[in-house]
């Protein structure tokens, strides 16, 4: 498949690998903002092959991780509901509630099924008129788009058993976050490429001005990444702090305009609770007010559920980059795939999910 | 927060975090060998040797013949996909678990269950494949089953098979013999099969041609001991969880180091577009026609060119080596001279969001 192969090539990684080695002057600290890139990074070995002029911090960018604890608990107690059709995304399904997940849900008889899209939900309500069929729209900017197509789609067909648990989250607020910490040690970002490939990259100039920190939207095969740290480390030699496109094949400055025209009418900006971090002012996406008799929270009672994170996870440190997953003290012990306590353990995206298949033990002759 | 003393800890009890069966216990990855390890194990044979390595079939001594025996269970949905059907696979699957074991198929067995409903034209055409497979398998279906649950209580059918086959006189492959210096070849590309099938369950439409590689191994595995019956001591089929739950499983068996480079794992361009746009790891996909062979180094030349022979093992490509390094553990060096460690799948793949 063309995209893929050519942005795997060994002979190009080495020549932008020394092209950093040759620049970089000092080690640098970057953020790679979205769980994608973080895997990449991880499966690739690029971290180890950069370990002398890069330190990676691993950014808040995994859909999963950062869904809120009351949002699963509200979407397990919908989805016990013999009435209801409960449709994710799969890596939604192992991340635990306070108390269980999805596939106990589904164990114990609820009626749980993997969709690859959402427009997928709309199908299955269609198809099912007598049951509750309710979407648990999760995800960055990414992933919301083809939300509110499942929105329009539903309303455009007349379909009263289509509901959503909407729990979307925006990008730059929680880039603006981490960079507002007193503790943040982050110098430049590899901005999420797929994320601007639907919104565009203006809403990345204020962050650059107000904290001259360098953007470089970044793409998510090795040798986008490599790219990437090439342009963001050329920047920050020559202390430049500028928003770069390094993910031109997919990303243009304006983003998708009709995915943005149909962002804009179905989902409203609200202040988000996001797993480990906590509450982001003007950071997620809820359904606007035209749309609310699509909200699940709504219709099935359960906005007021509330509850409480594992005191011994610490993944709100490792999704804002304070600490890396195996200084967890939890990492690969209370806390492993089978078994996690926090959802940075749980997708394949997440930061201590990636460390802990690739990294959780040094094999002799490791060369880190 | 609370102080914990994480010095004396180690892994939760097996199995106490779900009460009722998931998905995933039937996925081939950890949660299903946990269930074999912790329930199956001590329940049927409770002085056993918990933890010893289980092959894909066991050799029984029979009045002295050494007699493979192994069963296996399709559930796979849809029933027919590109390249073949829950019939072949039926066959294919129980034969090449005999294979494994170094032994020629002599005969299987058929048990179904069907569901109320189920049209005769399609129980039909998936026993013609069985059958036909059989036979150019040249094992003989000679005993079976049949059971019809209410509508509703099965997806369509189900099918058992059971195997016998005769070990070869000088024969010993089992995960045990694998050791350090043993070379690893892989018989052909990777994924076929789990992609093939993906693509059709999930109406999803990627995959252009691709068709599922099932296939008979026996002859293959034929060719590889007249190579050498001594050199071939360890031979796995990839199924579920794929090539790396194979590696690990013999990793973690024979209590070896397993060192791969990830270039030399062929994936065709369709299952790794397919994979890279579901979020799955293509290590990680089944395959039904493939193989991995650990091989004394001194033999690996001659059963390399065996199995290169064969049309089953035309693309076989020798991809790594059993170390003293690191017992237990698969490591991958990556295409950029970087390293990993590769891991069996929880349970089921879970594609991922975005």
């Amino acid at each position: 498949m063309r995209y893929l192969t050519e942005f795997h090539d060994p002979e190009l990684a080495q020549r932008l690998l020394d092209t950093i080695a040759a620049t970089a002057t000092r080690r640098w600290t970057l953020m790679e903002v979205c769980g994608g890139q973080t895997h990449a990074i991880i499966r690739h070995g690029l971290d180890q092959l950069l370990s002398e002029q890069i330190e990676f911090i691993h950014g808040p960018g995994c859909p999963v991780c950062v869904t809120p604890l009351e949002m699963i608990d509200q979407a397990l107690a919908i989805a016990a509901r013999p009435e209801v059709i409960l449709c994710s995304f799969g890596d939604m399904l192992r991340v635990p509630g306070s108390a269980s997940d999805l596939f106990s849900v589904r164990a114990a008889g609820g009626d749980v099924r993997v969709v690859y899209s959402p427009l997928d939900a709309v199908g299955i309500a269609e198809a099912n008129p007598d049951r509750e069929v309710v979407f648990f729209a999760v995800g960055f900017e990414t992933t919301a788009p083809a939300a509110a197509m499942a929105a329009v789609t539903a309303r455009r067909r007349r379909l009263a058993n289509f509901s959503m648990l909407v729990s979307h989250v925006l990008v730059p607020p929680a880039m603006e976050a981490v960079l507002g910490a007193p503790d943040n040690r982050v110098q430049a970002f590899l901005a999420a490429g797929h994320v601007c490939t639907v919104m565009g990259t203006a809403q990345y100039e204020p962050l650059v001005a107000a904290y001259h920190v360098p953007i470089v939207v970044t793409g998510f095969e090795p040798l986008d990444l490599l790219d990437g740290v090439r342009q963001a480390v050329e920047q920050l030699e020559a202390g430049r702090a500028e928003l770069v496109n390094a993910y031109p094949r997919a990303v243009r400055a304006e983003g998708n305009p009709a995915a943005l025209a149909m962002l804009g009418e179905i989902f409203t900006v609200c202040d988000r609770a996001w797993r480990g971090i906590g509450t982001i002012a003007a950071s997620g996406w809820r359904l606007a007010p035209a749309w609310a008799d699509l909200d699940a929270q709504t219709r099935f009672g359960v906005a007021d559920l509330t509850v409480a994170e594992s005191p011994l996870c610490h993944s709100g440190a490792v999704l804002q980059g304070r600490i890396r997953p195996p200084d967890c003290p939890a990492f690969g012990t209370r806390c492993t795939p089978r078994h996690p306590l926090g959802a940075t353990m749980v997708s394949a995206e997440g930061a201590c999910a990636a460390y802990y298949q690739y990294r959780r033990l040094a094999p002799a002759g490791w060369t880190p | 927060m609370t102080s914990v003393d994480m010095s004396g800890w180690s892994c939760p009890a097996p199995l106490r975090d779900y009460p009722r069966i998931v998905l995933g216990h039937g996925g081939g990855g950890v949660l299903s060998a946990e269930l074999v390890e912790h329930l199956f194990l001590p329940a049927f044979a409770p002085r056993s040797n918990a933890g010893a390595a289980l092959a894909d079939a066991a050799v029984l001594e029979v009045a002295g013949a050494r007699l493979a025996f192994t069963t296996d269970s399709y559930v796979v949905r849809p029933l027919f996909f590109p390249g073949g059907s829950i019939g072949e696979l039926a066959v294919h699957g129980t034969v090449n678990d005999l294979a494994c074991r170094g032994a020629w198929p002599v005969a299987l067995s058929s048990g179904f269950i069907l569901e109320e409903g189920l049209e005769l034209a399609v129980l039909d055409r998936v026993a013609r494949a069985m059958g036909a497979a059989a036979a150019a398998c040249g094992v003989r279906l000679v005993t079976g089953d049949t059971k019809v649950v209410e509508h509703g209580r099965a997806d369509g059918l189900y099918v058992n098979t059971s195997g016998i086959g005769v070990v070869p006189p000088g024969v010993d492959v089992r995960p045990e013999r694998a050791r350090p210096g043993d070379r690893i070849l892989l018989s052909g590309p990777i994924g076929e099969h789990g992609v093939a099938v993906l693509s059709v369950r999930e109406g999803l439409e990627f995959g252009g041609d691709l068709r599922s590689d099932t296939a008979p191994l026996h002859g293959l595995v034929a060719a590889m001991l007249a190579a050498s019956a001594d050199g071939v001591h360890a031979l796995r089929d990839p199924t579920r969880g794929g090539v790396a739950t194979a590696l690990c499983e013999l990793a973690a068996g024979a209590g070896i180091g397993v060192e791969f480079t990830e270039s030399a794992v062929a994936v065709p361009p369709a299952v790794d577009a397919a994979c890279g746009f579901l979020g799955l790891d293509p290590l990680q996909v089944a395959n039904e026609g493939r193989l991995v062979a650990f091989v004394a180094d001194a033999d690996t030349d001659a059963v390399l060119a065996a199995m290169r022979a064969h049309p089953a093992g035309a693309d076989t490509a020798v991809i790594g080596t059993v170390t003293a390094d690191h017992p237990g553990l698969v490591v991958a060096r990556t295409a950029f001279g970087a390293t990993r460690i590769v891991d069996r799948p929880l349970g089921d793949n879970l594609p991922r969001i975005c």
